[in-house]
């Protein structure tokens, strides 16, 4: 195993997030702020709890699991697109490394930073709402996952593309309708019975819910399939990076 | 045992385009080779191969004796690579790039070693500065240093010097002069023929991806290329002398220049003869100067060579 690339790969993807830490850390503040004045104070004081628990906090997780999939997709798909833009993949290519290697120095850098915005929106919100988390470790290991899950997905949008406007189609066209309609903002069962079944098929969900499992001991879909879920999702992303190195699809002619 | 072998390697993409044709080659340890040849002549397709940049569709390549895909770890480890295009990420500074790609092939970080490199290459001055702040022939010393950051044993230069100024470009050779010196053996491409002839050990020509030529650029130039003697006379003469007929001289400027060429490899040139001819036949010489072929027209023979027996090969 080649541990200084890895290291080296995942230094200069944390030092690019460095560069703009205090635009990283604002961000999600400012709109982690905003989405609790919308849905918590305008809409929330409408609705009193959902599931037992006061809507403010009930959105917490859904919250957190829009920014973390979101930005660790928009992370690792530009950290391994601006090297094909830009050229210096080939430094990449032409390195000792196989393709375990790459992918743990990008996505692992990727992981990182969404991990980190998921920690800052969660103290943010814990500015406005009571939280208790009732499974702290499961919490950890949720959000832990979902970040290197949606890592890898964006490691595959970012070989995949091709110009800039592709590696803004899957996220702004598949994935965040995905998380908007996963339960971000709400529970499953508040949907007509027709509505519940499509829902199902939505992967999303099954994060979500293991997720707010985690702090509320309550979910849409069975904990276990959550797991499963993203166990199963974590795998294909593999799969199909393994792939990509092996064929040299998009990125080794 | 060569430094790096290639054994018949073949490249072709999707819709039939053969870049490599069967290309076979030794490069021995610590030799510059000049690797000549017009644009699209498969010269960076075969750089890319060595490197790992791209996969050979067929044939063999080996790196200090090790497989360029089954045992590419050691393979690459030996080898570092300048590309054509200065490729750089721009918000980074020289002295974390160096160490980004040092710490790629391997290597932990060491400042004494980045420093070293940095100096040699003259950018030591600049290394908090972002490359993108740099000049197009700093950038250029950036990606050598790059290359140079985990200390290869080969060194590829695919068109080092192309845009920049002469004095960076005899920078360049000098360097390279000096990689020489520690052992690396450096293959180079290049459009310049002049670099060729300044720096080159052997010269490849390769023209539609196959290798026209390997040789000692001594040799080759030796063997290859043609002498002229330009002969000035006192009085101009109109028609050549009968006497001299069997030398096959041309009359220039309004015949006052007599020119005679001859091989430079072939031992005896004739010179001698020639010229107690002339004094026999009452010409009176005013003076005599010499002239040979460059690297640059050698290399335009053999590519025009190869251009017109492909004509010929396609008419029948």
């Amino acid at each position: 195993m080649n541990f200084h690339a890895i290291l080296a790969i995942y230094r200069s993807e944390m030092a690019r997030f460095f560069r703009t830490l205090l635009q990283s850390f604002i961000s999600p503040v400012i709109s982690t702020s905003l989405y609790f004045v919308v849905f918590g104070a305008a809409i929330g004081s409408r609705i009193d709890e959902v599931e037992g628990v006061s809507y403010g906090a009930f959105i917490v997780p859904g919250l957190i699991m829009l920014s973390v999939m979101t930005q660790a997709l928009s992370n690792a798909s530009f950290a391994i697109y601006f090297p094909k833009f830009i050229g210096t993949i080939y430094e990449l290519l032409s390195a000792p490394m196989n393709f375990l290697e790459i992918v743990l120095g990008y996505v692992g850098a990727a992981a990182t930073k969404a991990l980190f915005i998921g920690v800052v929106i969660l103290g943010t919100s814990s500015f406005f709402v009571d939280l208790s988390i009732q499974h702290p470790l499961a919490m950890i290991l949720f959000m832990v996952l979902t970040c290197i899950s949606f890592s890898l997905f964006g490691f595959i949008i970012g070989i995949w593309a091709k110009n800039f406007e592709q590696l803004q189609l899957v996220p702004l066209l598949v994935v965040t309708p995905l998380v908007f309609l996963g339960g971000s903002f709400y529970s499953i069962s508040m949907l007509p019975p027709v509505w519940q079944t499509i829902t199902l098929f939505n992967p999303v969900v099954y994060l979500i819910s293991g997720f707010r499992w985690s702090f509320f001991g309550a979910a849409d879909v069975p904990v276990g399939l959550s797991l499963l879920a993203i166990a199963g999702f974590t795998a294909l992303c593999l799969a199909v990076i393994w792939w990509i190195f092996r064929t040299g699809w998009r990125i080794r002619s | 045992m060569a430094m790096v072998e290639i054994r018949d390697v073949r490249k072709w993409y999707e819709g039939g385009f053969e870049a490599l044709k069967g290309v076979t080659l030794d490069i021995e340890e610590g030799e510059i080779l000049a690797l000549l040849g017009p644009n699209g002549a498969g010269k960076t397709t075969l750089i890319s191969a060595i490197c790992g940049i791209t996969r050979p569709s067929a044939g063999e390549i080996r790196v200090g004796g090790h497989d360029v895909v089954s045992d590419y770890r050691r393979a690459r480890a030996l080898v570092g690579l300048v590309p054509q295009e200065i490729n750089l990420e721009p918000f980074t500074k020289v002295a974390d790039s160096v160490r980004f790609s040092r710490g790629l092939f391997g290597k932990p970080h060491d400042p004494a070693a980045i420093e070293r490199i940095l100096r040699k290459l003259s950018l030591w001055d600049k290394r908090d500065s972002k490359t993108m702040e740099l000049s197009g022939g700093m950038k250029r010393r950036v990606l050598i240093a790059k290359a140079l950051a985990h200390d290869p044993r080969v060194l590829f230069l695919d068109e080092p010097t192309a845009g920049v100024d002469v004095e960076l470009r005899r920078d360049m050779w000098r360097i390279v002069e000096e990689l020489k010196a520690d052992g690396v053996t450096i293959i180079l491409t290049t459009h310049y023929i002049e670099e060729a002839e300044a720096i080159a050990d052997r010269v490849g020509v390769i023209n539609k991806g196959e290798i026209l030529l390997v040789e000692e650029k001594a040799g080759l130039m030796a063997r290859m290329g043609q002498k002229e003697l330009r002969i000035d006379l006192v009085t101009p003469v109109e028609t050549l002398p009968e006497a001299l007929a069997a030398h096959e001289l041309e009359l220039e400027r309004d015949g006052r220049v007599l020119v005679y060429r001859y091989e430079t490899g072939s031992g005896r040139s004739g010179i001698g003869r020639l010229m107690g001819e002339i004094a026999a036949a009452g010409l009176q010489v005013s003076d005599v100067h010499t002239a040979q072929d460059s690297l640059e027209d050698i290399f335009v023979n053999l590519v025009a060579g190869q251009d017109h027996s492909d004509m010929e090969g396609r008419a029948a």
